[in-house]
């Protein structure tokens, strides 16, 4: 008897999981503010951020060999009612991050301990949940406007954990002004084009877009939107030339919420652009794909270049990473450029590979932090001695961000090179060896101040503690076990692009069915 | 001409837009700042207000008896409610950006002395020369 009840109460349960993916740490949030107590907020967030990573997983299972769950918020049918719609583009992206949630919060403390003053601590883990909401739900929406409300949701509260940062350095509050301005307007160039697409169409629902716009072959309104919303969402992703806010926020934000931003925030941006381009505008359809081969394009190749050189003459770790981010990025909207299934696999399976490689790399930056306070160079000198597991861990992420065999990047730089061999573009893939090789030089110089060069004396010898390795020695470990069991990230990234691809068709004849059905 | 008078509100919007992000460029005070942004951020609020209506339309309220029936009188228009809707929320995210931006100019203030953009860019510049000088030379800066 009691065995039946519990198997029913699974089985709503699960038919809720994709509201319950955004409920949990959303409700967890102000729990943690009302509880107000310091010793039950950590466990709090921890709970709320791995019972969505356990979501995730779920959803991610149901949906990686193709098809969607459709959910339907309150019960009122799309698409005049807000729609939650997972496939495996999404799935795997909001597996992605509540998986680094999950792992960055138990860093998180001893870094949090360190770095941000008591009284804030309450607040931080709010912050932090309430921004995990806001990522998670700008990735598991079919509702355009949605898209716009989570994202200020989680823009919001990143510019507040970001300024946490002004305890260590008063800088972060200048990186959290700056970031404040752009990511404005950036969501205000959003929400212009979304009125645009609005005004075109008269509706909001992602499928339902995709249908209409598909009718309105040159429509002007629709052009225009598709900028707006291009722009405004490359604003967030850090695309080349609207990167400014990044190095400042990632630096002097404090290292476990670098470690959760750099993973997580502009691969969500990144999903979102994905999204609009393939599902909702569909390209070949209405534009022909030549804006976004030359537009975004050669703008990759740039960050590619610009970004990895500026990178090899830093001298200081973090901000290194910084740059190296933006570098990434490049390579992820190549994959968009590129424009083929190989492509936007290599976009996906990036987006993923690129989020395990950089928590890892940050979480070890934060690692340092706790031991030498900062990160130049100089002062990291021999810390690879000192602390052996962390700078191994720097090695491990050091070789991924360079894409050596047998580590996530070669993964994903692998399916790159593919696909632009794939469009015949064969000087594509040699940029993309050239600029690892800039990478080969960052990564060395890190790796010889801390192994080749002896500790100073004023700085704490010894090995970080036990709360740090472990996380951190989890996503260094999944940087090498994804180099070599890609049926994962592959399989999804797979799906999800030709998802992308094909999926617009499949969205606008979903949607017209269900507007037959509604006569 | 009709065309301008035609699309009045979209000239307006277009103004209002290009005065606040004027403002956010040009203006060196952080608070002139974030009021620029809300200037840009009402010219949205304004775009979507005036795509919900409709010509010859009457606000989007059904008629009740006073026993609250509600008759449907098929030759009334009504405005579009829905754009109205949205840009509540829009509102709301306005408000809260506003807020944190202002309580951000306040620490800037009493950790900066300051909150004119070129003192803080001036002491972060000095802050960064000075690193450089201890741990050696780098590039970017902001770039």
């Amino acid at each position: 008897m009691a065995a039946e009840e519990v198997h029913h109460v699974a089985l709503t349960l699960r038919d809720h999981l994709p509201v319950l993916q955004i409920l949990i740490p959303f409700c967890a949030a102000p729990l943690v503010v009302l509880f107000g107590s310091r010793t039950l907020a950590w466990p709090m967030a921890f709970a709320a951020s791995g019972l969505a990573f356990l979501c995730s997983i779920y959803l991610l299972m149901q949906v990686i060999d193709g098809g969607f769950i459709s959910y339907h918020l309150g019960g009122w049918a799309p698409p005049l009612g807000i729609e939650y719609r997972v496939d495996a583009a999404n799935a795997f992206v909001v597996f992605l991050i509540s998986g680094i949630a999950t792992v960055v919060l138990p860093f998180a403390r001893a870094s949090v301990n360190e770095e941000i003053p008591q009284k804030n601590h309450t607040l931080f883990y709010a912050c932090f949940l309430l921004c995990l909401t806001g990522l998670l739900g700008m990735v598991i929406t079919g509702d355009a406007f949605n898209v716009f409300v989570f994202l200020e949701i989680s823009s919001l509260s990143t510019y507040v954990l970001v300024s946490q940062g002004s305890f260590t350095d008063k800088r972060a509050l200048s990186a959290a002004y700056d970031y404040l301005i752009l990511g404005t307007i950036g969501a205000t160039f959003f929400v212009i084009g979304l009125g645009f697409l609005y005004m075109a169409t008269g509706t909001l629902n992602m499928a339902d877009l995709a249908g209409r716009i598909a009718l309105l072959e040159d429509n002007r309104t629709v052009q225009a939107a598709f900028a707006f919303i291009v722009v405004g969402i490359g604003l967030k992703v850090a695309m080349f030339p609207l990167h400014l806010w990044l190095p400042n926020a990632y630096v002097y934000a404090p290292s476990a919420v670098t470690a959760f931003l750099a993973a997580t925030a502009t691969k969500a941006a990144v999903y979102v652009l994905l999204r609009f381009m393939f599902s909702v505008f569909q390209p070949d359809f209405v534009f022909g794909s030549l804006a976004i081969t030359w537009i975004i394009g050669p703008l990759a190749v740039l960050a590619m270049f610009i970004a990895s050189f500026v990178a090899v003459f830093q001298n200081n770790f973090k901000r290194m990473l910084a740059y190296s981010s933006i570098a990434q990025i490049g390579y992820m909207l190549l994959g968009i450029a590129i424009l083929n299934v190989n492509g936007l696999t290599a976009t996906m399976v990036h987006l993923f590979n690129h989020g395990i490689t950089k928590a890892a790399l940050f979480m070890a930056v934060g690692a340092i932090i706790l031991r030498t306070g900062t990160t130049f160079y100089d002062r990291i000198a021999g810390m690879g001695r000192v602390m052996p597991l962390t700078g191994a861990a720097v090695v491990v992420g050091g070789l991924s961000l360079i894409g050596v065999p047998g580590t996530a990047g070669f993964i994903s730089k692998w399916v790159l090179v593919q696909a632009a061999l794939d469009n015949g573009w064969w000087w594509m893939a040699l940029a993309i060896m050239l600029s690892s090789l800039l990478a080969v030089v960052y990564v060395w110089r890190v790796v010889e101040a801390l192994y080749l060069q002896a500790p100073s004396d004023d700085v704490v010898h010894k090995e970080a503690p036990l709360s740090m390795l472990v996380p951190l020695w989890i996503m260094a470990g999944a940087c090498i076990w994804f180099g070599f069991d890609t049926d994962i990230t592959l399989g999804a990234a797979r799906t999800a692009a030709e998802g992308l691809l094909a999926g617009s068709a499949g969205m606008a004849e979903i949607s017209t069915a269900a507007a037959q059905a509604a006569h | 001409m009709e065309f301008f008078l035609g699309h009045m509100n979209y000239w307006l919007f277009i103004v209002l837009m290009m005065t606040g992000l004027y403002i956010v460029v040009a203006r060196g005070n952080l608070v002139k700042k974030i009021v620029g942004l809300n200037v840009f951020q009402v010219s949205v609020f304004m775009l979507y207000i005036s795509i919900g209506k409709v010509t010859g339309g009457t606000a989007p309220i059904f008629p009740t008896d006073l026993q609250g029936h509600i008759e449907i009188d098929p030759d009334i228009v009504y405005s579009n409610p829905l754009p109205h809707v949205l840009i509540l929320t829009a509102i709301v995210v306005g408000i809260a950006t506003t807020s944190l931006g202002l309580a951000l100019v306040v620490r800037i203030r009493e950790e900066y002395g300051s909150i004119e953009e070129q003192d803080i860019l001036d002491i972060d510049a000095a802050a960064a020369r000075e690193e450089n000088r201890q741990h050696g030379d780098a590039m970017g800066g902001r770039a």
